[in-house]
């Protein structure tokens, strides 16, 4: 990167290698943290400026920065961490990783390949850590292999379905000279090769069942997120020519815009009582690239019982894997629908929609349970109020939306309208509290000049806290806005449905001063703890041109509604008006004696 | 709707299985890299199949390809789902269900064959007797003191459990078995 590779018969060090490989990668921002056998690679980005590197405060904060910036961008995150803790701490947001799909890239450093396997000082066994974790990993011993073995580790994460990868690199093949080959000339190697065209013939019969579906639904997820912007695009064609109704998972919200007719609201656990309802009672489930979660599907043999399902998906095994399909459709999302909308343009009775009028009345009367619905309150900031005066406030601007994980996250997947694609980030399948900060961070350093915000709660941005200072660091403007309750707020939930309201170690009792917080980091801190000031505490959030820490204190025991309870199916719901606080510690309480 | 909830005690939801449990062979062609039996076996662990017999090795050394013959029980779906488990490891090549292809060939099962080394000590009658029954198994002597024998024996799985019992009295020592390794009949590769 220096020079250095043009004086040398295109030799360089593998560090140099590392650089080179990054830069021809595209890669423009490396999220990581020094340490004794990444030495050399810091050396090297010392003497170059293609690339930026984002020091972190934890390597943890780097992993989920990385999916943060690959989440909103598209493109994949890198990482790179030392050996020993360094690769540790890295294997939270790798899972996490693992499990949402997102393509991240962890270059890590190790102990010198003549010390691997003598208990050296910060030696683990990265790749025996991390193989199941990732998509895959290499351990790179001969620096001849390095270029090669980055381009494939980019093509194995971007390609397929998305994931995340490790590259571990001994100190001594940092230091060593060899050859670099440039993606262009490096063979792709073995028998990697995901299946992105769906088969027609199974698309033709997806097209004739939903042709002649009375009671259709669209369920969508976040692989079409993954496939890009396209796949959005064709999604809501698909929509719009059918007019059957959409519901999508957590991972999938903003591919079918909030604001579209035929939006019906997230559906599983928490989601709406219509996007359950119509899933239910469907008659053809067209499932778009989700996986049939445990969140989504609650009991598995009540789980849409009369419906033929139909199924997208680029993972073999995600199909089948819970819930047996009619049509598995194996392929990439984006290409999939290409087809399916050009087939169905071709063959079905577009204009035609008449035959789905009784079942968008079905869906109108339980729209009309309005299952969302909250006490308001004029005293308390009710903690869905003020996710809804959030999204009214920043709905115009160019906005990117993080999310810990508990009630507040839940309540900003239904408070907040999402209209785009990779515009709402959040840890699905792991469900990592602390995702949030690090991850706003990393889609702030991607979208320098965007509005960022982490919605949090109060015990997970606890976790990931010190990144506040990695946001100062790069004057990255993210805004934390915590709903503050004292509690971990799902967990006391749980224990009040199962547990006898005996809440063991879920309230915080020496909750800090975020305002104080925010200060110690240099960033700015804004307490709110009435719903008439919301509005303006939120504006000032938006105006200041630094990190902000809100700490938006609201109403204690407000639990998350609806709900479909462990065990229920999806038309077993319990709904808010059902559900006062009193009625379910009541419900419980009787109950509970059973568990003991 | 229902408002009373009952509880469960668990955040999941958990179903009975209701299908049975088959004993299938697994043929897995691999790319012989370090750590892809780590990849492979992992994979059973952290899932939580079963692995009943494992054999490993190189069979095609010019194109680093290894073969893992896996005999492993699940129900029909689990067998489904490990295969498709198996598939998405990145060095692996191909997965082939022998139990079920050995049915698509019209054959009852595939080919399937272990060898087993076998110490047995003694002297006098069981000595003699060990001996005899080694001849009628047709296992090999491959080592042999006047104290004790090794014998050499392949054959299916069940054919060599048969001779280990029987060995049991003669003074059995130790045992050592190679695994299934297994091929389905007929001109047709994997």
């Amino acid at each position: 990167m220096t020079g250095k590779d043009t004086q040398n018969d295109g030799k360089m060090t593998g560090a140099e290698i590392v650089l080179r490989a990054l830069k021809d990668n595209g890669v423009e921002h490396v999220f990581g943290y020094p340490g004794g056998a990444v030495l050399p690679i810091y050396d090297e980005i010392f003497q170059q400026e293609d690339i930026q590197h984002i020091l972190v405060r934890h390597e943890q904060g780097a992993g989920h920065a990385a999916e943060g910036y690959a989440r909103s961008t598209g493109k994949p995150g890198v990482m790179l961490v030392t050996s020993g803790p360094g690769a540790t701490n890295a294997v939270t947001p790798l899972q996490d990783a693992l499990m949402d799909s997102i393509p991240l890239v962890c270059l890590s450093g190790q102990v010198p390949t003549t010390l691997i396997g003598s208990d050296a000082f910060q030696e683990c066994d990265t790749v025996g850590i991390t193989r199941p974790c990732t998509k895959h990993n290499w351990l790179v011993k001969d620096v001849n292999d390095l270029a090669a073995t980055i381009h494939e580790a980019f093509r194995i994460a971007t390609t397929g379905r998305p994931g995340p990868v490790v590259v571990d690199i001994p100190k001594d093949v940092q230091f060593a000279t060899g050859t670099y080959t440039p993606p262009s000339a490096t063979q792709p190697k073995g028998n990697y090769k995901p299946k992105m065209q769906g088969d027609l013939d199974r698309i033709r019969a997806a097209v004739e069942l939903m042709a002649n579906a009375r009671r259709p639904i669209i369920y969508s997820g976040g692989g079409v997120v993954n496939s890009g912007p396209e796949a959005s695009q064709l999604l809501r064609e698909l929509v719009e020519l059918t007019g059957f109704p959409i519901t999508s998972t957590l991972m999938g919200l903003g591919s079918y815009p909030a604001s579209g007719k035929n939006w019906l609201g997230m559906l599983g656990m928490h989601g709406t009582y219509e996007a359950n309802m119509a899933m239910h009672d469907c008659d053809v489930m067209v499932c778009i690239g989700a996986r049939f979660d445990d969140r989504i599907t609650g009991r598995l043999n009540a789980f849409s019982p009369n419906s033929k399902k139909i199924h997208i998906d680029i993972d073999p095994s995600s199909i089948n894997k819970t819930v047996r399909v009619d049509v598995p459709i194996l392929g990439d999302v984006g290409r999939v629908l290409e087809d399916m909308v050009r087939l169905w343009r071709a063959t079905a009775n577009k204009a035609d929609k008449s035959h789905l009028k009784d079942w968008w009345e079905n869906i109108t009367r339980w729209r009309a349970r309005n299952s969302l619905a909250y006490r308001p309150n004029d005293d308390v900031i009710m903690p869905q109020y003020a996710i809804q005066r959030l999204y009214e406030k920043t709905k115009h601007m160019d906005t990117y939306i993080t999310t810990e994980v508990g009630q507040h996250q839940m309540w900003a997947a239904q408070f907040y309208g999402f209209e785009k694609p990779n515009r709402w980030m959040t840890s699905g399948g792991l469900g990592t509290m602390g995702y949030g900060l690090p991850a706003a961070l990393g889609a702030q350093i991607a979208h320098p000049e965007s509005l960022v915000i982490d919605i949090a709660g109060d015990a997970s941005v606890q976790m990931t806290m010190q990144e506040m200072s990695s946001a100062v660091q790069y004057n990255a403007p993210i805004k934390i806005f915590i709903l503050n309750n004292q509690y971990m707020g799902m967990v006391r939930q749980w224990q009040q449905l199962l547990h006898g309201n005996r809440l063991s170690n879920s309230y915080t009792e020496a909750m800090p001063d975020f305002v104080l917080m925010a200060q110690a980091f240099g960033a700015h801190g804004i307490r709110c703890e009435k719903p008439g000031d919301l509005d303006d505490a939120i504006q000032e959030m938006i105006d200041v041109k630094k990190p902000v820490l809100f700490d938006c204190r609201v109403a204690n025991l407000a639990n998350c509604f609806p709900m479909i309870p462990s065990g229920k199916a999806h038309n077993e719901m319990l709904l808010p008006d059902e559900a006062t606080d009193e009625a379910v510690a009541n419900a419980i309480d009787a109950k509970g004696r059973q568990l003991v | 709707m229902n408002a009373q909830l009952q509880p469960t005690g668990s955040a999941y939801f958990i179903d009975k299985e209701t299908q049975a449990v088959e004993s299938h062979t697994l043929s897995v062609l691999v790319s012989n890299e370090p750590g892809v039996l780590a990849r492979v076996i992992g994979l059973f662990s952290g899932r939580g199949y079963n692995i009943e017999s494992l054999t490993v090795s190189e069979t095609e050394h010019e194109a680093h390809l290894s073969r893992i013959t896996i005999v492993t029980r699940g129900t029909p779906h689990v067998l489904e789902q490990i295969k498709a488990q198996l598939e998405r490891i990145v060095p692996v090549h191909r997965v082939v269900d022998l139990t079920v292809r050995a049915l698509e060939l019209g054959s009852d099962r595939p080919v399937e064959r272990e060898l087993a080394l076998i110490k047995v000590a003694g002297s006098g009658e069981a000595r003699v007797e060990a001996l005899r029954l080694a001849e009628a198994f047709r296992a090999k002597v491959i080592d042999a003191t006047v104290g004790h024998f090794i014998f050499e024996i392949t054959g299916k799985p069940s054919k060599i459990d048969q001779f280990i019992a029987i060995m049991k009295p003669m003074g059995l020592i130790e045992v050592c078995r190679t695994g299934i390794a297994a091929l389905n009949r007929g001109p047709q590769g994997m």
